[in-house]
């Protein structure tokens, strides 16, 4: 299981910090603090995973953006990676070409995605149309009154 | 389709966010933060109702505030009342600040449980979906309490739409993972098994993340899974790239999917049904012959969802460890990754690798690789992969190979990352052990070892190679040449000193015979090292010495000269200091028979497992220490206080290593596992232990003030122990004055940094107790043991203790520890013998209310005479006999000795033993 997904920017900046696993704040900050010195020191050519603590580290970098996930001893490292590009392509199509600015004056938008997607750190849907059919159902019934949504 | 065009963004909220961008500097945006929360709090505050749109608006305000780092008190009321409005973005953002900032304040759980309850039964699957997100992402107890039964009817329910089973399903699985008590299984369980079947793909994509982690803890009830994993994997492997549309992911179909189910069936044995067997097997075949058919396409997604596959494939053969056709298959298949230009699958393979050579079946097969991999360890500029490297090296080691395989790790030592050099050292020494056929070599790979890296060498290693070295006569002359030619190197390690002390001390008689070696030139060269060395090294090369004056009588004087000089006998170091003067008296009185008896050579070590490999594994989990580890700590207290003894028997050298306080210096085999307990039976140890049957010692966590406690009436012991760290304390007070030694133990392999220790008087007693001390050293290294010593002078009396707080880093994360120093007010008694006509003249003129108290209480434990009377004693006081009419009484004096005045002190402890409680007068005549 996905222990946590942290979005940050090659200045070190947190985008956005999803926690499956209950942490205290000061805790959260520890780790995110000593992943994102640890990620970003690494060279380019170096492999995507890493041995952190008792678990695993998996992580791509998109433009500005790293993508960071941690998981489990006996979770699958390239399906994890994977899943970190399912979701820059589910931002992608609903962002139309996604930047780091999108994630950050959006970043509501990014968790909604990020939950239809992942939940509970398992994988929920892995179809992108299906992801991308709930969002959109959701913004169609922004500010307008709620009806049953027909099948 | 940017969210922004739609009319939803929220204007305010995106030039707050720009606002945050522009500013300079950490301050300008912190100055902005504080603005806007002012701003916030007076429109919550405010008389004017907030629409909906504002509320949404501020509070999505604050959790982008709180996001960035900030802390939020307030705002919660506010989110919860999104939860109820109506419009689906306004619920929407309250879900998620409550998902992101949960808090425990039960009126607002209620709160929220009571809309969640709303949601889930709206039977609008959009809302219900949030409803269960929402839970799924908080998890808590109370959330479990109202909500574990509700869902799995969800779940199973025949109407529910698929996306809400989804949901369903994963929030299911974080309940059960945070609270399993409260997640029941019934008859949904079945039905859930069957969701393996369901038509829609991400249902089964959903459900058998919950279905796998039931069948971990619930196999039995959840067998049935296992058929059913079979078919529905068995239909994804042979469908074509195209046939699963949506969920075919770079032409490769349902590789999320079937990696779950491959993980899956790693839950239960192979299944025992031939036909699902063989229709497994077949699986996993097909999974290897596509990995050997061209990619169908060159992106790297593509290779990787199929990779995943694959590994995932390749775990579950090694998992059945019973059909060596697959075994080798993927060996060689994983073999071909070895070479593979992405790092990544050079990495997986070498780590997968690892497992598949424990495997009778693909050892062999594994160890055909074996070039590869050394090229591996030697080129891959990665680190982490050169770990891969040597842990494969590591597992695929056997008699065949070991000396190639050794001599290329040593090799790769010299230059290897210090992340690596600790564990590469234990695995060295571990395969040296393990596959030495001549113990030469053996001998040879260790002082190797201690020349390349001796600042990584633990104890264990440099211990373990003197046990050896003791139990087998055929080496002991070459490991004596050896070290002696390794002593001849202008700078060597202090291990290798360490080392080559014990074993000339042992054995430097078999080389004695060349005069290149003499007696002479042995101590020479050994002493010749004395000065550069540490404290512990140092105690045990005096040992050495000794034992050279029995070996060898014509270095007798030369080594009595050594030891009588003042560096020795008077050293400020009470433990060389005692162990000069003793060995120095006993070569000088003792008879050469009584010395040849005392400092005969060491007897065998019982034969055991190495503790190298206990360390190595502990390594691996910086987790829980094992018990015997907090047997040896609490024994090793106990050691402090004996070292009397020292010097008296043949285990003069091994009591040496005894006195190096180290949580596991039980290396060398003298101390049996004995129970703790069997300690306080010995009457040389009463006084230490006095205290002991308070409660053991608390291991991690100990309570501070317990530690504290403990030592009233003793001085030198454990006083604190977790599973990083342990505290020892020898002490001693003379008069007005006390000085007190720390060790500060590092029980992990890991480096501490950022050191440091305070010890403060809070309050009145700063100008009651005066208190100094050195700086400790920054870095303790693993394993290590600092020390510190304090001077303690007693101004005036007092009855707080000092605080001792100490803060460093390990792996990154500070430590913060404050305890009480055991400094109390009766380590300044002095005693003092008085007669009776004495004591009750003195006792009557104490009588005014301040000048004495009293107190009854019951004994928890069986009064003793001895033990009372050790406890007595350890507070300081003279016990005086024949004083009290009453010879069941206990009488003591004494003085509290301070800076600026003497107090006497009398007191009268009657146990009271028919009722089990004594009635102790203690008349405490005071200033």
């Amino acid at each position: 299981m996905m222990q946590f997904m942290l979005l940050f920017s090659r200045q070190g900046k947190l985008r956005l910090q999803k926690w499956y696993v209950p942490l205290s704040d000061k805790e959260k900050k520890k780790i995110t603090r000593e992943l994102v010195q640890t990620v970003l020191a690494r060279k380019p050519k170096m492999c995507s995973f890493l041995e952190w603590r008792d678990l695993k580290i998996v992580y791509k970098r998109y433009a500005s953006l790293y993508f960071c996930c941690a998981i489990e001893d006996q979770d699958n490292e390239l399906i994890t990676l994977e899943i970190i590009h399912r979701y820059v392509e589910l931002l992608d199509k609903y962002f139309g070409s996604v930047c780091e600015l999108d994630i950050i004056f959006n970043f509501e938008k990014a968790y909604f995605i990020l939950d239809e997607f992942l939940l509970g750190g398992e994988a929920q849907e892995t179809s992108k149309k299906n992801v991308l059919k709930a969002i959109e159902q959701a913004d169609l019934l922004q500010e307008v009154r709620p009806a049953p949504l027909k099948p | 389709m940017p969210a922004v065009s739609k009319g939803d963004g929220m204007r305010g909220l995106a030039v707050f966010i720009s606002d945050i961008r522009n500013c300079k500097s950490k301050e300008a945006e912190i100055k902005r933060i504080n603005k806007e929360l002012a701003n916030i709090r007076s429109k919550f505050k405010g008389d004017k109702a907030l629409d909906g749109y504002s509320k949404k608006k501020y509070v999505c305000k604050l959790l982008f505030i709180f996001l960035l780092g900030h802390d939020i008190d307030f705002g919660h009321m506010e989110a919860v009342n999104l939860l109820s409005s109506n419009k689906y973005t306004e619920k929407q953002i309250g879900y998620l600040f409550i998902s992101v900032l949960v808090n425990s304040n039960s009126e607002l759980i209620r709160l929220i449980n009571n809309a969640i309850k709303n949601d889930l039964s709206s039977r609008n699957p959009t809302f219900m979906c949030l409803a269960l997100h929402c839970i799924a992402n908080v998890g808590s107890r109370e959330m479990a309490e109202a909500f574990a039964s509700e869902i799995p009817r969800i779940l199973v329910a025949g109407d529910t739409m698929d996306s809400v089973k989804q949901s369903a399903a994963l929030c299911l699985l974080r309940l059960y993972k945070t609270s399993p008590d409260l997640v029941l299984m019934g008859e949904w369980t079945s039905r859930v098994v069957h969701l393996l079947n369901d038509q829609h793909m991400g249902v089964v994509t959903a459900a058998i993340s919950l279905i796998t982690c039931l069948s971990q803890k619930n196999p039995d009830e959840f067998k049935t899974c296992v058929s059913l994993a079979v078919s529905r994997l068995s239909r994804i492997v042979s469908s074509a790239s195209t046939d699963l549309q949506d969920y075919t992911y770079y032409f490769v179909p349902a590789p999320w999917l079937s990696c779950k189910l491959l993980r899956l069936l790693q839950c239960y044995p192979p299944p025992e049904d031939g036909a699902v067997k063989g229709r497994l097997v077949e699986c996993l075949e097909t999974i290897l012959n596509k990995a050997q058919e061209p990619p169908k396409s060159k992106k790297v997604q593509h290779s990787n969802a199929k990779n995943a596959i694959l590994f995932e494939a390749i775990s579950l053969i090694i998992h059945y460890d019973s059909e060596p056709n697959l075994l080798v298959r993927a060996c060689n298949q994983l073999g071909q990754f070895l070479q593979h230009r992405e790092t990544n699958l050079r990495y997986l393979a070498l780590e997968s690798m690892c497992t598949l050579a424990s495997s009778e079946f693909s050892h062999e097969a594994v160890k055909t690789h074996i070039e590869t991999v050394i090229n591996a360890l030697k080129t891959e500029r990665d680190v982490s992969v050169r770990q891969r490297a040597a842990d494969l090296l590591y597992a695929m080691c056997d008699r065949s190979n070991a000396k190639q395989i050794v001599a290329e790790m040593l090799s790769y030592l010299e230059t290897a990352d210090y992340s690596i050099r600790e564990e590469m050292v234990l695995k060295v020494a571990i395969l040296a052990e393990k596959y030495a056929v001549d113990y030469s070599w053996y001998v040879d790979t260790i002082l190797n070892l201690i020349r390349i890296a001796g600042d990584y060498v633990s104890e264990e290693v440099w211990y373990r190679v003197i046990q050896i070295v003791i139990n087998r006569d055929d080496v002991q002359g070459y490991a004596a040449k050896t070290v002696f030619e390794a002593l001849q190197a202008p700078a060597c390690h202090e291990n290798m000193v360490k080392v080559g002390g014990y074993i000339l001390g042992e054995f430097g008689n078999l080389i004695a015979g060349d005069p290149r070696s003499s007696p002479l030139v042995q101590f020479n060269l050994l002493h010749s090292k004395f000065h550069l060395c540490s404290v512990p090294t140092r105690a045990l090369l005096l040992s050495a010495y000794i034992k050279f004056i029995n070996l060898f009588p014509e270095t007798k004087a030369t080594i009595q000269e050594v030891l009588r000089c003042d560096s020795q006998i008077r050293n400020s170091d009470v433990e060389l200091q005692q162990r000069a003067v003793e060995y120095l008296k006993l070569s000088s009185i003792a008879s050469t028979d009584v010395l040849a008896t005392v400092l005969e050579e060491m007897p065998p070590f019982p034969e055991r497992e190495s503790s190298i490999l206990a360390k190595l594994k502990k390594k691996k989990g910086p987790g829980a220490v094992s018990v015997t580890e907090l047997e040896d700590g609490k024994r090793e207290s106990g050691e402090l206080n004996g070292s009397g003894e020292r010097g008296q028997d043949a285990a003069a050298m091994a009591a040496s290593n005894a006195s190096t306080p180290s949580p596991s210096a039980d290396l060398l085999g003298i101390r049996s596992a004995a129970p703790v307990n069997a300690a306080p039976a010995s009457a040389g140890s009463l006084l230490v232990d006095v205290f002991s049957e308070v409660g053991p010692a608390a291991p991690s966590g100990a309570v501070n003030d317990d530690g504290f406690l403990r030592f009233v009436c003793k001085n030198n012991g454990v006083l604190f122990e977790n599973q990083l760290l342990q505290i020892g304390i020898k002490s001693e007070y003379r008069q007005n004055l006390g000085r007190m030694y720390l060790f500060y133990g590092n029980k992990t392999s890991v480096q501490f940094a950022s050191f440091s220790t305070t010890v403060s008087c809070p309050g009145e007693l700063q100008n009651q107790l005066n208190v100094q001390s050195k700086p400790v050293e920054p870095l303790v290294e693993g394993g290590a043991q600092i020390q510190q010593v304090l001077n303690i002078e007693c101004l005036t009396d007092f009855s707080d203790a000092p605080l001792l707080n100490i803060k460093f880093r390990y792996g990154g994360a500070l430590q913060n520890l404050t305890l009480k120093l055991p400094v109390t007010i009766n380590k300044f008694f002095q005693p003092t013998e008085m007669a009776s006509q004495d004591f009750f003249q003195r006792w009557k003129q104490l009588s005014q209310p301040q000048q004495e108290a009293q107190k009854i209480f019951k004994a928890n434990h069986s009064m003793d005479t001895e033990v009372i009377k050790a406890k007595l004693l350890g507070l300081g006081m003279a016990l005086l006999d024949n004083v009290d009419p009453n010879p069941e009484n206990y009488v003591c004096a004494g003085v509290v000795q301070t800076k600026s005045q003497q107090v006497g002190c009398l007191l009268r402890l009657e146990p009271n033993a028919q009722a089990q409680v004594p009635v102790p007068a203690a008349g405490l005549p005071s200033l």
